[in-house]
């Protein structure tokens, strides 16, 4: 992962960036909206690609395969005890994911839980089948496509980002059984919200 | 410590406990229930298997603090039930177990799978019994027991 | 003949009659027959069997029989009983079967300590648990007789009735309380093979119901009045000491009674926690805060093991066997020769039930909950860590969640930590659990294996020389068994299944390397024979391939003529799998491989293909020779579940290996057995006609399945595999 704890300082330069970006093309004429619109453009690549480091980072991507497995761990190995996606992402009868993996975190057994844990459909896989992360132009295609996203627009998936409990998790994911937290995306869940906005407002540019 | 009123096996119980205690060991010596068994504790193994609102848990992680008013079946009263009781009836008739100790786990996963699949096929019972360990290694006579169980419930 | 009349004449209405007879000739044979009337008072009737009794007719009719030995799955606490049953004609639906409590009675006849290991079960006490119940019968038959002023002769029984002349019958309850005034006959006539009700019929246990509804107690299970759980906290790298110990916030969680230090036979010094409950027990170990030393300790390693394992396997050891002249290799040309290593990593037996005792010492006695392989030496050794006497210390014989020899050690070391705790809680019973955690990483596992071996192939394509060198710790070496298994410097149990092998190999030798490492090591299920069944059927796969014959057809010309067991088993499982072996599906192989341990004679044939990287076994075919066959349902149990327990040596998380001293894997995440997955999908088992004596069921699955996969997985992927586990394919 290249990305490491010095972009929350380098995103905060970019959000600010782009709010003055954002201002100063206000008070342009229309001579001046292309070159504002790429400039708009560029910003929202450059926050897709801040969005594009959370959602390949394993808290994540563990859960956007593109298998019939989900995968654990920093090191995404296949999630162990021959646990399967199912018709519904929810497992199969008898080994559901709700099986181990309550609503909220089980520090004290070191499970990991929100609420509905289960598997993105494979419309959103984010990895090829040999559990590869698929690259950025790929992810970002199939984010935006509503017939894989569930129908969701762009304000949709700020949404999805805002507020979904699973997203959410992946910013509070617990602790593993050896009492260790389990390490944390690159951003933090405001700067994973915010990029996503710059992303969504420049209309979901991909690359 | 704190105090949690449980629903188990139809009866309302009440236990003075750490929050963060599986259910498993609240079951086992808090309400001295015995039945469902601590194999691993990581839930690899799923000696541990209840059912919680009618889903196959692995109880051995989960806190008791997160059961809420879900109401818990153990191994002990799933014979009352029409699929327990024919599950159970299967297992004795096809002498599926050995040392026995999984076998709580493996029936309530089996109650669970015939639950929602009447008619499961080998690789349903593969899939659903896949993460039910049986170290003596009974797996054959289980796949035969879930067969004729599904036969008796058709 | 000593006869000890017991009459409690309490109350009228509760009677208690007890005979006991002494030990035959043959010695380590006694029968003691108890009959009883139920208490009519309210209170519950208490078990007070005196320790040598083995059958209890109850005047309602059922009967209670003491199982000699530890059931653990493996099927005695049904086919024991089945033996006595059937001798005594009993009516089987009244028998109720018990464990039978730590006592010099129930020794077993062959071995003299109470123990079940070695397959040996129906073996050693077949005679025996006939011999009961053909006396109890007799007794019964007499009591009749007299009472009806009869002729025993005129008499026979069927299903627990005694009936005469006349049409008169008495019920065995009836009669229980006349037949123990009755004298114990000497000798008495078993049945032929052809009166058998119940042997060699199938029978289902009887232990199932309660396995089905969680009413069984295991010894996890007991709860007993005042009954606080401990938990240890082991050196890391064995044999260590601590060097210091934090342990205030441990002490600080509410309902931790106590912490302190323990000896540990093999262990170094340990660390105790005492609580009212496991959960409790077990956040306060994970809040000690123990700094180990580990001075003088030669930490395990196991890439260094490997190396030098490999190293020793290249140089001649301690000679297990040796005929003909193997320098006839030298002049067989390189073309001619296989020169193969294997290896083999260690193995944790890992029981579904973890290790756990109960013990309560109350000064000039102990009571003792356990479910154990080895009731003989683990009383011995709490008596010894008490300084009591063994017989004053009660050992009761709990159902055990498997076992597969981890629960036969001879140092007894759990029983000895279980001692020496309820020694610190005096008159508290203490039940000691060791966790997953503690039993993945707590030793005693099946060795390590190095094997190097040399074959020189003749013209006729068949091994005209073979030198086999081994390299594994000693099983027997500082332990009781150590006369009776290492023979001039070898270890029987690492030999065996090579050594004596039953192929026509005329310049032959075997001999071995038992390197010293700080690992306790174990017999684990079929003990030699798990690694040396993997090379001999590899290695013989792999002459049949090079001679471009039929792998069974080349076994039967290799096996020397006077290997009639085997022989037969390789045909009967030719002939029961030949039709599927010759309509293989696309993707799909056959492997075979044959062994003989324990006196039992296996052929094993499996159909497997290669689903996501891993061996799929759709099929597998086998055929046994045991001798009887008492309970052939157990037998079918035995072999189907058995070779699917031989599969955790293919896993690809099936080992446990070593790094700075300490076991690399903790729990099944690490270590990880067989799921259905990986077993068999369907198992059809074929045994051989026979009424020679009975040899064991219990081991004789495990050594066959590995080799016959991978002899199955050459023909899909053109490799063979010599290192376990299957890593990669």
């Amino acid at each position: 992962m290249a990305y490491s704890h010095t972009i929350h300082g380098s995103s905060a330069v970019l959000i600010l960036i782009a709010c003055l970006g954002w201002s100063s093309t206000r008070s342009l004429t229309q001579d001046n909206s292309q070159e504002a619109g790429s400039t708009k453009r560029e910003a929202g690549l450059a926050a897709w690609q801040q969005v594009y480091s959370v959602l390949t980072y394993p808290r994540c991507i563990n859960c956007h395969t593109a298998t019939n497995y989900p995968q654990q761990g920093d090191d995404r190995h296949p999630h162990l005890f021959n646990v399967h996606r199912g018709p519904g992402g929810k497992g199969v009868p008898a080994l559901n994911c709700t099986t181990c993996h309550q609503s909220a975190n089980a520090d004290s057994t070191g499970v990991p839980g929100a609420y509905n844990w289960h598997l993105a459909p494979l419309s959103m896989k984010w990895q090829d089948t040999n559990d590869n992360i698929l690259p950025s132009t790929e992810v970002c295609r199939s984010l935006t496509d509503r017939s894989k996203n569930g129908s969701l627009d762009g304000p949709g998936i700020l949404r999805h980002h805002q507020q979904e409990p699973l997203v959410l998790w992946a910013f509070q994911p617990g602790r593993r059984r050896d009492g260790t937290e389990r390490s944390l995306p690159p951003l933090t869940h405001e700067q994973f919200v915010a990029a996503t906005r710059i992303w969504v407002e420049a209309g979901t540019p991909c690359p | 410590m704190q105090t949690y009123k449980l629903m188990v096996n139809g009866q309302a119980r009440e236990v003075s406990v750490d929050p963060g205690t599986p259910l498993l060991w609240v079951l086992r010596e808090e309400l001295k229930m015995t039945g469902t068994k601590y194999g691993c504790g990581i839930s690899a193994c799923g000696a541990c298997t209840v059912h919680l609102a009618g889903v196959a848990t692995r109880s051995c992680v989960v806190p008791v603090s997160l059961i809420g008013d879900r109401p818990i079946v153990t191994i002990e009263a799933i014979g009352q039930d029409r699929v327990g009781r024919v599950v159970q009836d299967a297992w004795v008739a096809e002498d599926v177990v050995q040392c026995g100790y999984c076998q709580s786990g493996q029936i309530m996963s089996a109650v669970a799978l015939l639950k929602i699949r009447r008619n499961p096929s080998d690789a349903d019972i593969e899939e659903s019994m896949g993460g039910n360990i049986c170290r003596c290694g009974t797996y054959v006579r289980i796949r035969k027991a879930i067969k004729a169980a599904s036969q008796q419930l058709a | 003949m000593a006869t000890t009349g017991m009459l409690n004449s309490k109350s009228a209405l509760s009677r208690r009659s007890f005979l006991r007879v002494s030990a035959t000739a043959a010695g380590g044979l006694i029968v003691s027959l108890y009959f009883d009337f139920p208490l009519l008072a309210q209170a519950p009737q208490a078990k007070t069997y005196p320790p040598d009794a083995f059958v209890h007719i109850q005047r309602e009719g059922k009967i209670v029989i003491q199982v000699n030995r530890l059931e653990f799955g493996q099927g005695v606490q049904t086919a024991l009983p089945v033996l006595l049953a059937d001798e005594m004609d009993a009516d089987w639906s009244q028998v109720i079967a018990e464990l039978a409590p730590a006592a010099d009675v129930y020794k077993d006849p062959v071995f003299g300590i109470q123990m079940v290991g070695g397959s040996g079960s129906i073996a050693h006490s077949f005679q025996q648990y006939r011999e009961l119940g053909a006396k109890t019968r007799a007794m019964l038959v007499a009591a009749a007789a007299q009472q009806w002023k009869v002729p025993a002769a005129q008499c026979r029984t069927e299903a627990s009735v005694v009936h005469g002349p006349g049409g008169r019958s008495a019920k065995y309850g009836d009669l229980a309380d006349a037949a123990a005034h009755v004298p114990v006959p000497e000798n008495v006539a078993l049945k032929n093979a052809s009166e058998f009700k119940l042997i060699g019929k199938d029978t289902r246990r009887l232990d199932s119901r309660v396995k089905c509804d969680g009413s069984l107690k295991f010894g996890l299970d007991l709860d007993l009045p005042g009954m606080k759980v401990a938990l240890v906290a082991h050196p890391p790298i064995f044999g260590g000491t601590p060097k210091s110990i934090d342990d205030k916030e441990a002490r600080s969680i509410p309902n931790v009674m106590d912490v302190f230090e323990i000896p540990t036979i093999s262990q170094g010094t340990a660390i105790v926690v005492v609580a009212d409950k496991f959960w409790t027990a077990k956040q306060a170990r994970d809040r000690l805060a123990i700094d180990w030393g580990f001075s003088r300790i030669e930490p395990a390693d196991t890439a260094q093991l490997r190396a030098k394992y490999k190293e020793l396997a290249r140089t001649p050891g301690s000679v297990a066997v040796s005929r003909g002249d193997l320098s006839v290799l030298e002049g067989i040309s390189a073309a001619n020769r296989i020169e193969a290593e294997y290896e083999f990593p260690y193995l944790a037996h890992a029981p579904m039930e973890p290790l756990n005792t109960t013990v309560r010492f109350d000064g000039d006695h102990a009571e003792v909950w356990a479910g154990s392989q080895f009731q003989t030496i683990d009383q011995m050794a709490i008596a010894q860590t008490l300084g009591l006497k063994p017989e004053q210390v009660t050992f009761h014989t709990e159902m055990a969640g498997g076992g597969f020899g981890r629960r036969a050690t001879p140092d007894s070391h759990v029983q000895r930590e279980a001692a020496a705790i309820a020694k610190h809680c005096r008159g508290i019973p203490v039940k000691l659990i060791w966790t997953r955690e503690d039993d993945v990483q707590g030793g005693y596992y099946r060795p390590m294996h190095a094997h190097r071996i040399e074959v020189g192939i003749g013209a006729d394509g068949m091994p005209a020389a073979w030198r086999h060198v081994i390299v594994g710790q000693s099983i027997g070496a500082g332990t009781p068994f150590a006369s009776f298994l290492i023979k001039n410097g070898v270890d029987e149990t690492a030999v065996e299944g090579v050594a004596d092998n039953p192929y026509e190999i005329p310049n032959f030798s075997v001999s071995a390397h038992h390197p010293t490492v700080n690992v306790p090591v174990l017999w684990w299920r079929s003990v030699g024979h798990t690694h040396t069944a993997f090379v001999m059927e590899t290695l013989v796969d792999e002459l049949a391939t090079r001679a471009a014959t039929d792998p069974v057809a080349y076994r039967q010309k290799l096996l020397k003529p006077e290997a009639k067991k085997i022989r037969g088993v390789i045909d009967l499982m030719d002939e029961k799998s030949a039709p599927w072996r010759n309509h293989l599906a696309e993707g799909h192989a056959a492997g075979v491989a044959c062994h003989e341990a324990f006196g039992t004679s296996v052929a094993c044939a499996v159909d497997v293909s290669i689903e996501n990287k891993r061996p799929k076994i759709h099929r597998a075919t086998v055929a046994v020779d045991c001798g009887t066959a008492v309970n052939p349902l157990t037998v079918e149990s035995q072999f189907q579940a058995g070779l699917s327990f031989g599969v955790s040596q293919l896993m690809a998380k099936g080992a446990i290996t070593f790094k700075n001293g300490h076991p690399e894997q903790n729990n099944f995440d690490g270590y990880t057995p067989p799921y259905i997955v990986d077993a068999p999908v369907d198992v059809d088992v074929h045994i051989v006609p026979s009424t020679e004596t009975p040899s064991g069921c219990g081991e004789p699955p495990v050594p066959v399945i590995s080799p016959a996969v991978v002899n199955a997985l050459f023909r899909l992927t053109g490799k063979r595999y010599r290192t376990l586990p299957l890593l990669s394919l």
